[in-house]
């Protein structure tokens, strides 16, 4: 699937809630399933800065698709971290740094979010670009 | 008995809804909220009196002028201070704190200690901690213990003839606990040292009577107290500020200016420079008229009620732990719940209307010695009722419903 399908998806599984704690019910959810990232990885140069939580994220590229992994110590932020790896994991560096990302308005989520919890899901997003771009101008 | 209902009308804010529900607002250790009759002086002042004080000669600006220094003298009166020149107005605790480490760069040597307790928040450690780097003092730390509580006989080890001073706060804001400030302050005396109670976290709750305490320095803030943010007051005895050097320079603290040499103002404009928060400190004396007029046996009367209460039924719910569990406590209860990070609970319950802090409060070396990332921290106001608490803690359980 292109990254503007899985998005379209998510905004669409989204759609279906009409009350804060099932979207956040969900969120927590996605948290529990978030593909995990390996101990080793558990270091400071992976953190996200700008998180009032602790979470790590570690991007590597296989084949010409980097997977993302990540933790965090809190079970919301790590919903929110699932969100973005299913959007951006398993993609070509190119295409992430091009994707849009105006499917987390679209879902609301960044609405429901304290103003710094929304800023670290903008940090996130930023290194899930930084990854890809650091990738990308290696394959050049 | 308070009429609590009739009270929290007073309070425009508390009647709000949040994200749908009514709010309940346990926030009051960052700030209280205000009542009504502090937010109409604010207004009445610019719509009538607003002016710069200490030097015109017209009306408006003595009007402005008499009534920022009657505030001062009310405060004076509240805090039992000697004289009303002890009374600083600041921007609120940290700017005290900073006005008093600043004046001590000029006094400590390499070799002195300054001792600090392991309950403080940031903003009493780190000027401190700046202080010790500019002149090579050290910083010594009084320790706490499992219950929150500071260890009096690490501390009597702790001081010495090196010891030039001390610092503490009156009330800690993480954990609640109220420290032995009295004994404190005598044992510092005792080796000659000066010490500075930080009363931020007290002042909500008592009338500190610092001639009573025989501290040499109490600061606090006037936006915890039902007042305006951006004001607080920094007590000192005279003979301190006359030693200390001016904080900042500027109109207002001068004497006599020329390009060869200033003197300064006497006190306490030497520590005023500039044009002040004149609305701010008028309007500061306006909320201790507030609070005094409720009393403070009232106030802590109905806290003691809550934090009892607020206790007790958060101790219902499984795997909740209280942190700071001294036998002397204010109104405050910080807990955390098996498993559950303090931000995830902090996130739902606000969904559900509650404002509680979640996260280290300024406070990480408190978090450090539980090991914890931080603690959900409800600190209860005289305003507040049982029922607010019961709508607490079922958003509680609902939190760990959806994050267990």
């Amino acid at each position: 699937m292109t990254i503007k399908e899985i998005q379209d998806e998510i905004v669409d599984e989204f759609s279906m809630f009409d009350d804060w704690d099932e979207r956040f019910q969900y969120v927590i959810d996605l948290g529990k399933g978030l593909p995990l990232i390996e101990e080793k990885y558990k270091v400071d140069e992976n953190t996200i800065k700008g998180c009032q939580s602790k979470v790590w994220l570690h991007g590597e590229i296989i084949e010409d698709k980097i997977v993302f992994t990540a933790d965090s110590d809190a079970i919301i932020t790590k919903g929110i971290i699932a969100v973005l790896i299913r959007a951006f994991s398993n993609q070509k560096p190119l295409d992430i740094l091009e994707a849009d990302t105006k499917f987390i308005d679209e879902i609301g989520l960044k609405d429901q979010l304290s103003p710094t919890r929304a800023n670290g899901l903008v940090s996130m997003i930023k290194q899930i670009k930084m990854y890809a771009l650091a990738f990308n101008s290696q394959n050049k | 008995m308070l009429d609590i209902q009739k009270i929290r009308s007073d309070f425009p804010i508390l009647s709000q809804k949040v994200n749908g529900k009514p709010l309940v607002y346990f926030d009051n250790g960052a700030t209280s909220q205000k009542p009504q009759v502090v937010i109409d002086a604010i207004t009445k002042y610019y719509s009538e009196i607003n002016a710069n004080i200490h030097r015109g000669v017209h009306t408006l600006s003595q009007l402005a002028t008499d009534a920022y220094e009657a505030s001062r003298k009310k405060i004076q009166t509240h805090i039992n201070a000697k004289f009303a020149h002890e009374v600083l107005f600041t921007s609120g605790t940290t700017h005290g704190i900073n006005l008093v480490t600043n004046g001590f760069a000029s006094i400590l040597k390499p070799g002195d200690e300054v001792l600090v307790s392991a309950l403080e928040h940031h903003s009493n450690i780190v000027p401190w901690q700046m202080l010790c780097e500019k002149t090579g003092a050290t910083l010594k730390v009084v320790p706490m213990d499992e219950n929150g509580e500071l260890i009096m006989s690490k501390y009597d080890k702790l001081l010495s003839e090196k010891t030039k001073v001390v610092t503490v706060n009156h009330i800690s804001n993480a954990l609640g606990t109220i420290n032995p400030i009295k004994y404190m302050i005598e044992k510092a005396h005792e080796v000659g040292a000066a010490i500075l109670i930080d009363g931020a976290q007290a002042a909500p709750h008592l009338k500190p009577d610092v001639q009573e305490l025989d501290c040499d320095f109490y600061t606090f803030s006037g936006h915890k107290i039902c007042g305006p943010t951006g004001t607080g007051i920094l007590y000192g005895k005279e003979e301190w500020l006359n030693k200390l050097p001016p904080y900042q320079g500027g109109g207002e603290m001068i004497k006599e200016v020329t390009f060869e040499k200033t003197t300064y103002a006497d006190l306490p404009h030497k520590f005023e420079a500039g044009t002040p928060n004149i609305a701010g400190g008028i309007v500061l004396g306006t909320a201790i008229d507030y609070l005094n007029e409720i009393g403070f046996e009232n106030i802590q009367k109905q806290e003691k009620e809550l934090l009892e209460y607020g206790t007790k039924r958060l101790l219902e719910i499984e795997g909740l732990k209280i942190y700071g569990t001294s036998k002397e406590k204010t109104s405050v209860i910080s807990f955390n719940i098996d498993g559950i990070h303090p931000y995830d609970i902090g996130t739902i319950i606000d969904k559900q209307g509650i404002a509680v802090r979640t996260g280290h409060h300024c406070a990480q070396p408190i978090m450090n010695f539980f090991c914890i990332p931080g603690t959900i921290r409800a600190s209860f106001s005289f305003y507040n009722t049982k029922e607010e608490i019961d709508l607490m803690v079922e958003a509680v359980k609902k939190a760990q419903r959806m994050l267990s």
